[in-house]
């Protein structure tokens, strides 16, 4: 159960992303660990007086930080940068964490042997709508920060499909013929004839601790300080 | 008063001085389809447009801007020569914390006549500075289409003058075609690896040689622009004196008569931008007219190039002091009607004012 008064930390729920966030908390003698059974969402922290420990999806975080419902909050710098508008206005980034690395790219079909850039891309997009009459597709979940990157780089004449999962899939099923998603080796990228432009890194994510701006800090002074101690870090508050 | 009614009767006080011009009022929907948005202005417009869903018609945008309900309505049952004009709200989303506002009132008018595009140019800005006048607003002009003209008349391939076309309206992405181009941007590397790449077999062989073949695009559309970047890398660089003057015309600012005066001593070295040069001087002519001072008007050449809305002939704007977005802002769209006129088109010249802004200039005034 949630209690006020307490500095709150959400930490992803499940597998490899939650161990590792465990070990680097417990690294800085905060021991974290799930309670009850294994597929419960609720775990303590020891080592430290007035910290809650929050358990949600990763995913989640970012409108959970932003909302103000937790006061710090452990996730991927892509899901933030990607669902939070103006994301540096609503959470302040205290550490990277050294794990959880994933490159968000842009890929095409390998056959695609005239293509090697985003300048060519944008080339092909223009004599795509031509041909065929609509918007070249680029299938991604991450929309913002793919618009972002197209209209950064001057890309026109293309169209955003929402894919939510096996992305690297939409090429072969003539859904989309590009597609922006994230990847660590690029092996099923390969798998699906598909490489990377060579210019089309958007961005590189790893796991990140965060803290809200917008959440209530007034109340929990003390854990602020004891906790800042152990991480070792500033935590700034300040919203913009 | 509240600071909405005190909006909205400023509204309807410019709404009255364009009806009294014996513009037709228009009643624009607030909810448009949003496939032809995009097909319009891109995916940028995702940014900039609410989008919503309706469980039978799909994906809608409330109204982001006027312009295409007010040409889709002309195309539909307009006379022609016709004259519009119309008061309502618009609705931008905003990404960034902070005051600017999401939903606001616009008050436009539009000229849509084939007759004398220059004569109707003049008679919009020169009705918008007369409303304008008691404010004490800046105003900015300019002319995409002697930027268009110039790369229309480039010396070069028509690949590169379509690419080049194409991105007017992204100045960055303009400007990093035209240095590669123009020889100013060196070839790189990976660029010359990749033309050794092509010319070294084949499309159909090479295609085959990198793997499966997957997606909608064809291998004949690989190969067509895998032999066009061959024969685009053998063609020569836009010539120096040609670019330089097309450098020359991006950055040109300065009051309207000595920017035509300088305009007219380019054309010898640019000669294919002689017409639009003319429309400038009859504009200005027209300006005159109405009694507007073009030897001290603003011009730009490349004014209203970062605007979304693909303005390709005179465009201007009027502003108050720094940091308020422009108080109004219009300009040309002919090529606009014609893609959303499906085959008809009409030239086409207008602008919009933000009467929340006028209300905010006055009520500083008072102060």
């Amino acid at each position: 159960m949630s209690k006020a008064g307490m500095l709150k930390i959400g930490v992803p729920s499940k597998g490899r992303l939650m161990l590792d966030t465990f070990e680097w908390f417990g690294a800085r003698g905060l021991v974290m660990r799930q309670t009850g059974a294994e597929r419960e969402y609720s775990g303590v922290v020891q080592g430290i007086e007035g910290v809650e420990l929050v358990l949600l999806s990763a995913a989640e975080v970012p409108r959970e930080l932003a909302a103000g419902r937790i006061h710090l909050g452990v996730t991927g710098s892509d899901l933030v940068r990607d669902k939070l508008a103006d994301w540096s206005s609503q959470v302040t980034e205290l550490a990277t964490l050294g794990f959880g690395h994933a490159d968000l790219i842009v890929a095409v079909p390998a056959c695609w042997i005239d293509v090697d850039t985003i300048d060519d891309l944008d080339a092909v997009a223009a004599a795509f709508r031509r041909s065929n009459g609509f918007r070249m597709r680029i299938a991604t979940k991450y929309h913002r920060l793919v618009r972002e990157f197209m209209t950064e780089n001057g890309v026109a004449d293309y169209q955003l499909v929402d894919s939510q999962g096996a992305t690297e899939g939409t090429v072969k099923n003539l859904t989309a013929e590009v597609v922006a998603d994230i990847t660590s080796s690029g092996e099923t990228l390969r798998a699906n004839h598909l490489k990377i432009l060579s210019d089309g890194l958007i961005h590189q994510s790893q796991a990140t601790l965060y803290a809200a701006r917008t959440a209530d800090w007034s109340q929990i002074a003390a854990a602020t300080t004891a906790l800042s101690q152990k991480l070792r870090l500033r935590i700034d508050t300040t919203a913009h | 008063m509240t600071d909405k009614s005190i909006i909205r009767a400023e509204a309807e006080a410019l709404f009255a001085a364009f009806q009294a011009t014996g513009a037709v009022p228009v009643d624009a929907d607030i909810l448009l389809p949003a496939e032809t948005l995009l097909d319009l202005y891109g995916e940028d417009i995702r940014a900039r447009a609410y989008v919503t869903s309706d469980p039978l018609n799909g994906e809608l945008m409330l109204r982001p801007d006027f312009t295409v309900p007010v040409v889709q309505a002309h195309m539909a049952h307009g006379a022609d020569p016709a004259r519009y004009c119309y008061m309502g709200e618009v609705f931008r989303k905003q990404d960034h914390l902070g005051a600017r506002a999401r939903e606001y009132l616009q008050v436009g008018y539009e000229i849509f006549d084939r007759a004398a595009p220059e004569a109707a140019d003049a008679e919009v800005f020169a009705l918008f500075a007369h409303v304008l006048r008691p404010l004490g607003l800046r105003a900015a002009t300019g002319d995409i289409g002697i930027l268009l003209a110039a790369v229309r008349g480039l010396n070069t391939t028509e690949g590169r003058k379509a690419a080049l076309q194409r991105h007017i309206w992204r100045p960055k992405r303009f400007r990093a075609l035209l240095d590669r181009f123009s020889g100013r941007a060196p070839l790189t590397d990976a660029r010359a690896k990749l033309l050794d790449h092509l010319a070294s077999d084949t499309p159909a062989n090479l295609i085959n040689a990198a793997g499966t073949v997957t997606g909608l695009r064809s291998a004949g559309d690989i190969a067509d622009r895998a032999r066009a970047m061959i024969d685009d890398a053998s063609a020569a660089p836009i010539a120096a004196p040609e670019a330089a003057m097309l450098y020359d015309l991006l950055s040109l600012e300065a009051p309207a008569d000595a920017a035509l005066a300088h305009l007219r001593g380019i054309t010898p070295l640019l000669p294919a931008i002689a017409p639009a040069v003319d429309r400038f001087a009859t504009r200005l002519d027209a300006l005159r007219a109405r009694g507007v001072v073009t030897a001290d008007l603003a011009f730009e050449a490349s004014h209203g190039r970062t605007s979304l809305e693909y303005y390709d002939g005179f465009v201007f704007s009027f502003h108050g002091p720094d940091p308020l977005p422009p108080v109004a802002s219009g300009g040309r769209y002919d090529a606009l009607t014609a893609v959303l006129g499906q085959g008809q088109s009409i030239p086409a010249v207008g602008g919009v004012i933000r009467p929340g802004l006028v209300a905010k200039l006055k009520g500083a005034k008072h102060v």
